[in-house]
């Protein structure tokens, strides 16, 4: 991945508080301004764009997701080079709304956008985004929402918890940087049409580009595949997002949306047939975009509706292709739906896979039983109970309040979590 | 490299054992560490080394192995290195019509063909020069991983011939190593991947097998290692002998310990 590569080599060189690999005896502590080598030249450059920070483990650049919640599940952000792969829910109610965050976080921060569907029109997609809440008077603001909505139940559930009632729910781990990382969206509210207008933005819309006369490359991918790459390398190199167009230098960050993929309307039979003729084209279209994505600064959200994929081969060889994937699942319709432990929550969310990218390991988080609940103004995700207890065993409190009784400083709050979880099949008596 | 591992497969980068067929696994974990060992191991041993790297790019590996000692871009400049990145590869095959037959060729063809220009790329980058004094040690191919060949149209039978021609020009006549890395998809019922799995494993001298706990997630051993060892050309007259690890993923090293036997319980 080039951008890491130098990303990885700026954040030595410019001694952040990233630990990177250390020569022999040489520390990679290094002061500021320093080096003036060729090389690092496009370090500052790299790290200033907007809406980025470096990794805390590697130094690799980031994103955010749109999400802050989600954003510390995957370790800080989403890399830059890489693929995030939504599993659809079943009735594709929440996954829109993560590509709309995604794509929303891309226009706050001045992103390039690329948008693909080939159910609706980019444009329209790009008109139901929904608004951020941009100053601190509106964090302030929800930060009361959430108190005020958690009292009157709240006051039930943190019996035991009730020191940690005043302090705030969310907590931003890693080094805070000055222009905001992630921001928060009102669902109910849509985006201002002067930022959607002021934003740079390409639409790839399946109905239109097929019946127009693109040079197409012989190729075993079925023609919206090939002609979405097609799209998409043709705008990384015009706008110069690989460094290879000599005329143009860009700073910026290329966000790519690709709804439903997979989908019968994209032309691909993997939804309707377990042995299709096509069955190949999803792979080999995910390892040239990987291909792409790596050799640019650019991040692209995917979501697919894994569940009507019927050959469960393809859903294992489709996850090793791509770098996090996420996977929602509603409690809409299921017997959940009913279940009292999860009356507060729309469903659960898991983190399917975590890329280990230039280290050995990855910031897994412990905690793996997740759900979400979407209120107006926010998309939370928090630890739940695992799916198969049926019943709380009273020790689980006592626990808990043992623990919670002495309060912990602030810098350990977060970890209060990952203390308490468990592997999942593991239960206590 | 993981000395730790060296201990446990008796081998050392002076005096490993030639002409030999690594099958590396990993079946509900990530098995890319392994690869890294083996890419330091024999870098340090001294081996010229082709690294087709299908999967990840080229500073990825090189970053993780400048935390385990060795430079990748130097080794690369000097001739020890051949290093084919896949995903670049990729791109500029789909996007660009090639004059010559590219390695990565395939991509372009409907149906599905055979690796031959992979091979011939292989040879091509292993073959001894004559230049008399003999630089290197002996060659050495490592493949990451194979499973996504399949993936990207091939099939099973083609990626084993593939591997079949790789082993009689690699190991048998130029009597070097060869390092693969499959995924086991387990209960995906992935048939291609199986057949591929289970070819291979007849024709390996060593299978190395990472897996996930079965008891789940846990923050202090992130897996469990199986290491076999097998004579496949010889019939079996003892059992093959096979051990059981369990291992932490640090940030520089892996660290092995009996099963059960995890600093974090004891």
């Amino acid at each position: 991945m080039a951008a890491a590569a130098t990303c990885g080599s700026v954040a030595a060189s410019t001694g952040s508080a990233v630990a990177t690999a250390s020569k022999n005896n040489v520390t990679s502590f290094q002061r500021r301004g320093r080096r003036a080598s060729g090389t690092n030249d496009s370090g500052p450059r790299l790290v200033s764009i907007t809406g980025t920070r470096p990794s805390v483990r590697n130094g690799q650049l980031l994103v955010s997701t749109g999400l802050p919640a989600l954003d510390q599940l995957l370790g800080g952000g989403l890399a830059v080079g890489t693929v995030l792969l939504i599993e659809e829910d079943k009735y594709n109610i929440y996954s829109p709304l993560l590509f709309k965050y995604f794509l929303a976080e891309g226009i706050v921060n001045g992103h390039t956008l690329l948008v693909a569907s080939a159910k609706e029109d980019p444009a329209n997609i790009l008109q139901e985004l929904p608004a951020p809440l941009l100053d601190d008077k509106c964090k302030k603001e929800f930060d009361e929402d959430v108190y005020n909505h958690k009292t009157p139940e709240s006051n039930i559930k943190m019996k035991i918890a009730w020191r940690y009632q005043l302090l705030p729910k969310m907590e931003q781990i890693g080094p805070v940087s000055s222009s905001r990382f992630g921001h928060y969206y009102d669902a109910s509210k849509r985006m201002p049409q002067e930022l959607i207008e002021a934003s740079n933005w390409h639409g790839f819309f399946l109905p239109e580009k097929i019946s127009s006369t693109l040079k197409v490359e012989p190729c075993s991918l079925t023609p919206g595949y090939t002609k979405l790459l097609q799209f998409i390398q043709n705008i990384i190199y015009e706008e110069g997002f690989d460094g290879s167009n000599p005329q143009k230098k860009q700073r910026n960050i290329l966000r790519i949306g690709i709804q439903n993929l997979g989908s019968p309307l994209w032309g691909d039979d993997i939804c309707c047939a377990e042995n299709g003729g096509n069955s190949h084209s999803l792979t080999k279209f995910l390892y040239v975009l990987r291909g792409l994505l790596r050799t640019s600064l650019s991040a692209c959200i995917i979501t697919m509706p894994t569940h009507l994929i019927q050959n469960k081969a393809i859903i294992a060889r489709v996850t090793t292709l791509s770098d996090i994937v996420v996977g929602l699942e509603s409690f809409i319709g299921s017997e959940r739906e009913t279940n009292p432990l999860y009356k507060d929550y729309h469903g659960l969310i898991h983190i399917r896979q975590i890329p280990r990218l230039n280290n050995l390991i990855c910031d897994e988080s412990d905690v793996k039983d997740l759900a979400f609940k979407l209120k107006r103004k926010l998309f939370t995700i928090e630890m739940c109970w695992p799916p198969h207890y049926s019943w709380i065993h009273p020790a689980n409190y006592l626990l808990r309040a043992l623990i919670l009784l002495f309060p912990l400083p602030r810098t350990m709050q977060i970890k209060i979590t990952t203390i308490m979880s468990y592997p999942s099949n593991w239960c206590i008596f | 490299m993981f000395v730790e591992l060296n201990n446990l497969l008796n081998t050392t980068p002076d005096r490993a054992e030639q002409g030999k067929l690594t099958l590396l696994c990993d079946a509900k974990t990530d098995g890319s560490f392994l690869v890294h060992h083996f890419l330091s191991f024999y870098l340090k041993a001294n081996c010229k080394v082709c690294f087709v790297a299908l999967i990840q790019s080229f500073s990825h590996y090189s970053i993780v192995g400048q935390k385990l000692g060795v430079s990748l871009t130097m080794a690369r400049e000097r001739g020890q290195l051949v290093f084919l990145e896949g995903l670049k590869s990729a791109v500029d095959v789909v996007f660009q019509a090639q004059k010559e037959p590219h390695p990565l060729q395939f991509l372009r063809e409907a149906n599905a063909g055979n690796l031959k220009p992979l091979f011939e790329f292989v040879r091509e980058a292993l073959k001894p020069i004559d230049s008399g004094e003999a630089r290197w040690t002996y060659p050495v191919l490592l493949v990451d991983d194979l499973s996504v060949l399949l993936s990207l149209g091939m099939g099973a039978v083609a990626v084993l011939d593939f591997i079949h021609y790789c082993r009689a020009t690699v190991c048998w006549e130029l009597k070097g190593n060869m390092v693969v890395l499959v995924h086991d998809s387990g209960d995906a019922e992935d048939e291609e991947n199986d057949i591929l799995l289970n070819g291979l494993s007849h024709q390996s001298h060593l299978i190395l097998r990472a897996e996930g706990l079965a008891t789940g997630f846990c923050r202090d051993v992130h897996g469990q290692l199986r290491i076999l060892w097998r004579r496949p050309s010889q019939p079996t007259v003892h059992r093959d002998q096979s051990f059981t690890y369990q291992y932490k993923i640090q940030d520089k090293s892996v660290s092995f310990f009996a099963k059960g036997m995890s600093p974090a319980v004891l």
